[in-house]
């Protein structure tokens, strides 16, 4: 049931970082108002980093919602079972149904969360990679 | 015992890893190669050889233990140590991939550049790395006790002679291989048994598993007392039993009560409740604090990263751990909840850790089956053991030959090797008596009160200083080591002192961030210069790098 994934997703045909030597003459060529903002980014201009403090807000606000998730989902379940007792005796299939909860089902859930994360993540990286290239100003 | 079948299945794991290592040896020469073969391999690969270094003892042996002696709260052990591979993909793979760095100390050095803090993360490597090395020892020795009638050192000291030998023999430079086949070997030892396990348990009328009038021996037994515990016999005597004792028991007899274990049918089946006792629910939130923010922290789950070409693919990788390692956990549970039909004695002995490698011998007899599967067990225990230990011990020295030792020669990291390996093959010959989870279960909770807060805030928030990070780490962790300290050396606690020294991860991991904080606001200066620069390379995707 491993998930596979698909090898260069939604980021876009991205090639493998190589070591590039870059001379002064191919950055002429190259767009130069996108090159701009790359240099920024580089130069820790205020505008670059602006963009970057933007990027790290947005993948932590992401990781933390993520993980609101998972300590409610999980994380409330000891409360549960605290608080309504109950519930520990619910069977399902025979089996009762804490059992049910944190020895099966707890693990696609947290695969589930794992991988909207992933697919979330890589699509802030994208709209970053997409600012940085072509910036609407 | 008198299975013909385990040794060979031992010997012939023990020679793959080291004939792998070997093999790999004569590829690789350098860390590089190592490296860029890796970026040769698919994340599938990368994920299976990461799944099976993590997949330790505490996995194969220890939580079917504790299910077979706690019951449905241990269950926590087992989603929280996959839950850790989730939060190390929230807030960690991607940046730690991007940063470069190749241990925590060096981590340490390249966000803060304090050769203090450096020097403080080795130490506590060092000693997350040695707690988590013994249990693994230990649990060698226990299952070649119980499978081959050895004595327990015999166990503990050939699995550390044959790691520290294959690793100070460069044996670890491509061995990808070795750790992806066991994580498989492990899955297979665990879930073909299960398959006949359960076909037996059908066969045999689906006995009960926890029966209206408690467990009884489903065979005339003699049980011979590990532990001191005390026992309450069904006419209400009371009986002290030490090591040695011997007890014997008839088919269809009831299993007596046990000191410390959930023999009543409901403390087992059901979660521990509010109001009657605050402390299970306080341990229960610790224990998945620990195993939750504790992953991260393991000295080497994070050398593994580096294996991945880039911060996507880390993320990607760390994703197809976390579904490896989740389909393995769903088997450990089924071994427990079996062992309360098949294999009630070792309640009473105390050898609750050995319950996966009897199991198959208890349930389906000494017929040629029998022996094959429990053979298949063994070999997928002694998997977990030179893996896990392989992994460990390699961080462990190398942080050892490089931070000190001095800059690391060939000749040193053999030097900081045997070392490493030597100290703890010690120390599991004097413990035992502890439960193989409980301890991994201590090691977690060091980690994630030293390295989870210095990770996530370094990664995450620039105002963090290397004063602020060296008081967190030496507060937080250090009163996490305290509390491992206390446990295995100190004298038996009760009541509330116990539970929070058992379980100490619910208030080191919130004093550890907030000190960590707070003194970081107050040398707000201390902050480095670069930390814009450091902060662009964490987080930007690489392909923008110029």
């Amino acid at each position: 049931m491993a998930k596979q994934l698909p090898d260069v997703g939604s980021g876009g045909a991205v090639p493998p970082p190589r070591r590039a030597r870059i001379v002064l003459a191919d950055i002429t060529r190259q767009d130069s108002r996108a090159e701009r903002t790359r240099a920024e980014l580089a130069q820790q201009t205020q505008v670059g980093e602006a963009l970057v403090r933007g990027l790290v807000r947005a993948q932590l606000a992401l990781a933390l919602r993520l993980s609101l998730v998972v300590a409610i989902g999980l994380g409330g379940l000891p409360w549960l079972f605290a608080i309504a007792p109950s519930l520990g005796r619910t069977t399902v299939a025979g089996v009762n149904l804490p059992w049910l909860l944190l020895g099966v089902a707890s693990f696609p859930f947290l695969i589930g969360v794992g991988w909207a994360y992933v697919r979330l993540a890589e699509r802030n990286e994208q709209d970053f990679t997409d600012l940085v290239q072509r910036p609407e100003r | 015992m008198g299975n013909d079948f385990v040794v060979p299945a031992i010997v012939a794991v023990t020679l793959v890893t080291v004939g792998i290592g070997f093999y790999g040896l004569r590829l690789a020469r350098t860390t590089s190669d190592f490296l860029v073969a890796s970026r040769a391999i698919s994340p599938t690969w990368n994920a299976a050889a990461i799944g099976g270094e993590y997949l330790s003892a505490a996995s194969f042996l220890g939580i079917a233990g504790l299910v077979l002696k706690y019951g449905v709260d241990v269950l926590w052990y087992p989603v929280g140590f996959a839950a850790g591979y989730l939060a190390l993909l929230l807030f960690v793979a991607a940046p730690l991939r991007r940063s470069g760095a190749f241990t925590l100390p060096d981590f340490c050095e390249l966000r803060l550049g304090s050769r203090r803090l450096r020097i403080l993360a080795t130490a506590f490597v060092i000693f997350i790395g040695w707690l988590y090395l013994v249990p693994q020892l230990q649990g060698a020795g226990l299952t070649l006790a119980t499978v081959a009638g050895s004595p327990y050192p015999v166990g503990a000291l050939l699995v550390a002679a044959v790691v520290t030998a294959n690793v100070a023999l460069g044996g670890m430079r491509a061995i990808t291989f070795v750790q992806a086949f066991q994580y498989w070997l492990k899955l297979t030892a665990l879930a073909v048994p299960v398959i006949f396990l359960a076909l037996q348990w059908q066969a045999d009328g689906r006995p009960a598993v926890t029966p209206p009038d408690g467990p009884t021996f489903r065979a005339a037994t003699t049980v011979v007392v590990e532990h001191r515990a005390t026992l309450t016999l069904p006419d209400g005597e009371i009986r002290e039993v030490r090591p040695g004792d011997e007890l014997s028991f008839a088919a269809g007899d009831p299993v007596p009560d046990v000191s410390g274990v959930a023999t009543d049918a409901d403390d087992w089946l059901l979660p521990s409740a509010a109001g009657a006792d605050d402390r299970g629910l306080f341990a229960t939130y610790s224990l998945i604090l620990a195993t939750f923010l504790g992953t991260m922290g393991l000295p080497h789950v994070l050398v593994r990263f580096y294996t991945n070409p880039d911060g996507a693919a880390a993320r990607r990788t760390t994703l197809v751990v976390l579904a490896l390692v989740g389909v393995f956990y769903l088997l450990p549970t089924l071994y427990g909840v079996l062992g309360r039909i098949y294999t009630p004695q070792l309640l009473i002995s105390g050898q609750t850790d050995a319950v996966v490698v009897l199991l198959p011998g208890a349930a389906l007899g000494d017929g040629l089956i029998g022996r094959l599967l429990a053979a298949l067990v063994a070999a997928g225990a002694f998997a977990a053991f030179l893996s896990t230990s392989s992994g460990l011990l390699t961080s462990v020295a190398g942080v050892i030959s490089t931070d000190v030792l001095g800059r690391g020669s060939v000749r040193g990291f053999r030097l900081a090797t045997v070392i490493a390996g030597g100290v703890p093959a010690v120390l599991a010959l004097h413990v035992s008596g502890l439960d193989v989870s409980q301890v991994v279960g201590l090691a977690f909770a060091v980690a994630a009160s030293s390295f989870c807060p210095l990770l996530v805030l370094g990664i995450w928030w620039r105002g963090l200083t290397d004063v602020g990070a060296t008081a967190g780490v030496v507060v937080g962790g250090g009163a996490a080591i305290g509390a491992v300290l206390v446990t295995v050396l100190g004298p038996p606690l009760t009541g509330w002192p116990a539970t929070l020294i058992a379980q100490p991860a619910a208030w080191t991991v919130p004093l550890a961030f907030t000190v960590m904080v707070a003194v970081s606001m107050a040398t707000r200066r201390r902050a480095p210069a670069d930390v814009a620069a450091t902060m662009l390379r964490l987080h930007t995707p690489e392909a923008l790098r110029m």
